[in-house]
């Protein structure tokens, strides 16, 4: 049965990007693996979206749908909804033909995956990445260097020293920096981040972090930036969506979500977390494991694991539950979740 | 997680302060690849690894060395446990040196060998430290064949399917004959965690052993090392980029954490000190770059460092090598180098090494470099340094 698609109120905000039952399927052998099950969630202009997910819990996937990148032999179905402007006739994601889908990414939708040495051609200076990139989407490229020589800057790069290296010449925080830059040479209007800090120290994930904050309002860019780390994004993020098991759980403003959940996985992902203040009694793991795509369970996916679980989580899919303003909880028992999976998050003032 | 360790206040009873490795004034310094131009013309390039280091290794003990990638702390923990040579300085391992030992000399107290298999080590990758193409039986096996050869078959077994079933794999039979790739991450950690624990280590060396998993497995698994660490009387070592993790695994064993930065230890001392009320710039760098889940914590201010990217360690800086980036560096910092001191070796001491420390020091009246804001903080004359 498919989630109650009007959840996300149109009008009430003013979504870039509207992505509506959209789901990701593997047809083995035996049987369907689903990788994205019925996810429906907007990104609204000018935010800072963070899905938070474990590793497998498809949020790489949701990602990846959102720009019709989905390898073969992955099926994407539902609908992705781009609006370049407010208020403007959408444009079908999932519709589009080839040509159409590259000029849209990159110059509309960018991407940033983590690993930036991968992303580069080991064969070329940076400076060739952002001159290809320019030439090949017919932009002007003595504009679009100056740009890029901006971009740079803002990102706490020396131009001239980074253009003229090489990718295996510079180190993975300023190469992956680089790489965020080019992402942005084409002025895209969205901006898709998976893990893009994730192999970088910490000291370098929160300096980039902070940078983005910046760049997001000079650029007017909405962000999408999916991550494993909770703690980490829950600062940036503007809202955040926490992803179990391929489906949703939980979407709200970051600082709800955290301090007065109603889902007992997300309360339960918040005490695994290990802190440097909260005592250690605290912390406590979620026993259990993640369900494996070609064998989730018929309900709620999270049930198997889940304190609060009755028949009817093991049978149903759970509709959206409205918990607070702007967050919304797929949990039929989110009002006990508060008491079954208690959380404390006051600071040892030291 | 049920057996409340003690914490540093109350160690004297099961502590046995004999130590079991040692480090004297260790370097390990590696040549950088040159091409056969510049091989002919220019001296080879070093790269200090790491730069001067001494530190006691104790019976029962719990390390977490921390630092960004390329600080030195991985090669430090080879360094201690005999599978990096130094260029500079002695390793011991109970008072016989771990090189001589290994070069063969016949005074040696303990051989090679034994030292060998007293210092183990788990990998970052358990997926890459196992044999794919083996069993988890036959990959447990190899090495009490070799080092444990009088046991029978049976006994062999027996062993193996204890500490599997110790470390929560059951039943044991059944994933004694798993392939690797039958094993979640997590369990692939376990059997890594048995073979190293089947040779009765002192010291186990644990490379990023829980950064590599799903957060939420996390604690579970710091709570099995540090469980299994008590009951076999092992020292662990961990190497982390992660503060939260080395505070967790630290605290609740009431051991140490060491602070790295480009090749040097610049703050030592129990979790409560050391990450609560750090001394150096760099651990309170450290500090802002670990995210507070706590909402209102969580403002994203500027980094506090002069620049985010870490000097290039084949020219590290002259004087304290943190000066580049040190949002307090002053004159003297970029001549005169710090010391750590001699008490930082022993257990519950809490050392910086960093000028600021020292009311006396000249630092206070050096002249702050370029883009240092002027004395925030008064001279904190008067403040014994105990």
């Amino acid at each position: 049965m498919p989630r109650d698609s009007q959840t996300e109120r149109r009008g009430a905000h003013d979504p870039i990007i509207e992505v509506r039952n959209a789901s990701v399927t593997y047809d083995l052998e035996y049987r369907d693996a689903m990788v994205l099950d019925d996810v429906s969630i907007d990104l609204r202009r000018g935010e800072i979206l963070g899905v938070v997910g474990e590793s497998g819990s498809g949020k790489s996937m949701l990602a990846n749908a959102m720009m019709d990148a989905v390898e073969e032999p992955g099926i994407t179905t539902g609908e992705i909804r781009y609006y370049p402007e407010r208020g403007s006739e959408p444009v079908n994601i999932l519709d589009l033909s080839d040509e159409e889908l590259r000029s849209l990414r990159w110059e509309e939708i960018s991407m940033v995956f983590q690993g930036a040495l991968s992303s580069f051609n080991p064969t070329m200076t940076v400076r060739g990445h952002f001159e290809e990139t320019l030439d090949a989407h017919d932009y002007d490229v003595e504009e679009g260097m100056e740009r890029a020589r901006e971009l740079l800057e803002d990102l706490y790069l020396d131009p001239d020293r980074v253009l003229d290296s090489y990718s295996h010449e510079l180190s993975g925080g300023m190469s992956q920096r680089a790489l965020i830059a080019l992402s942005l040479v084409l002025e895209p209007q969205v901006l898709l981040m998976d893990e893009p800090t994730a192999a970088l120290d910490l000291l370098m994930q929160r300096s980039i972090l902070s940078l983005l904050d910046d760049i997001k309002e000079k650029y007017n860019l909405s962000i999408l930036f999916i991550t494993h780390d909770l703690p980490l994004v829950s600062g940036l993020a503007d809202r955040l969506a926490i992803l179990y098991a391929f489906e949703l759980a939980e979407v709200g403003p970051s600082e709800q979500v955290v301090r007065n959940s109603q889902h007992p996985y997300t309360r339960a992902l918040l005490r695994a977390v290990p802190s440097l203040d909260a005592p250690l009694e605290t912390m406590r793991p979620i026993p259990g494991s993640a369900p494996n795509p070609a064998n989730t369970p018929n309900g709620c996916h999270y049930a198997p694991r889940c304190p609060l679980a009755t028949d009817e989580c093991h049978e149903e899919t759970p509709p959206w539950f409205d918990t607070a303003d702007d967050q919304r909880t797929a949990c039929f028992n989110h009002d006990d979740a508060g008491d079954a999976v208690p959380l404390e998050l006051e600071v040892v003032e030291s | 997680m049920s057996d409340q360790r003690n914490s540093t206040g109350s160690q004297t009873t099961d502590r046995d302060d004999e130590t079991v490795v040692s480090l004297e004034d260790v370097s390990v310094h590696f040549e950088k690849e040159q091409g056969l131009v510049d091989s002919l013309f220019n001296d080879a390039q070093r790269v200090k690894a790491v730069d001067g280091v001494s530190i006691d290794i104790p019976e029962n003990e719990v390390l977490a060395l921390v630092g960004e990638s390329g600080c030195g702390k991985t090669t430090l923990g080879k360094t201690i446990i005999g599978v990096q040579r130094p260029t500079d300085g002695t390793v011991t391992y109970r008072g016989q040196d771990v090189w001589d030992a290994k070069d063969g000399n016949r005074d040696a107290s303990v051989s090679y060998g034994d030292i060998r298999k007293a210092l183990q080590i788990i990998h970052q990758d358990p997926g890459a430290a196992l044999n794919p193409n083996r069993k988890v039986l036959t990959s447990l096996e190899a090495p009490l064949k070799r080092w444990n050869s009088e046991l029978s078959t049976e006994d062999r077994r027996a062993r193996i399917f204890a500490l599997l079933d110790r470390v929560g794999m059951q039943p044991p039979q059944e994933y004694a004959h798993r392939y690797p790739h039958q094993l979640s991450g997590g369990e692939q950690q376990r059997v890594a965690l048995v073979r190293a624990l089947l040779m009765n280590p002192d010291v186990i060396l644990a490379d990023e052993a829980v950064s590599a998993l799903d957060v939420s497995l996390r604690v579970e698994t710091m709570d099995l090392l540090l469980e299994l660490q008590s009951q076999f009387n092992t020292s662990f070592v961990f190497i982390s980029h992660t503060l939260s993790n080395a505070r967790y695994l630290t605290e609740k064993a009431g051991g140490r954490v060491a602070i790295m930065y480009l090749g040097e230890i610049v703050e030592i001392g129990p979790p409560e000190k050391v990450l609560r009320d750090p001394k150096h710039p760099y651990s309170k760098v450290l500090r802002w770059a670990t995210a507070d889940l706590d909402p209102s914590q969580q403002e994203l201010t500027d980094p506090p460092v002069r620049s985010i990217d870490i000097p290039d360690p084949v020219n590290p800086p002259s004087g304290c090598h943190f000066h580049t980036r040190c949002p307090e560096a002053r004159e003297v910092c970029t001549t005169e180098a710090p010391e750590l001191g001699d008490e930082a070796g022993q257990p519950g001491a809490h050392c910086a090494g960093c000028h600021r420390t020292d009311p006396d020091h000249e630092y206070w009246d050096s002249d702050p470099l370029d883009g240092v804001e002027p004395t925030d903080a008064p001279r904190p004359r008067g403040e014994s340094d105990d």
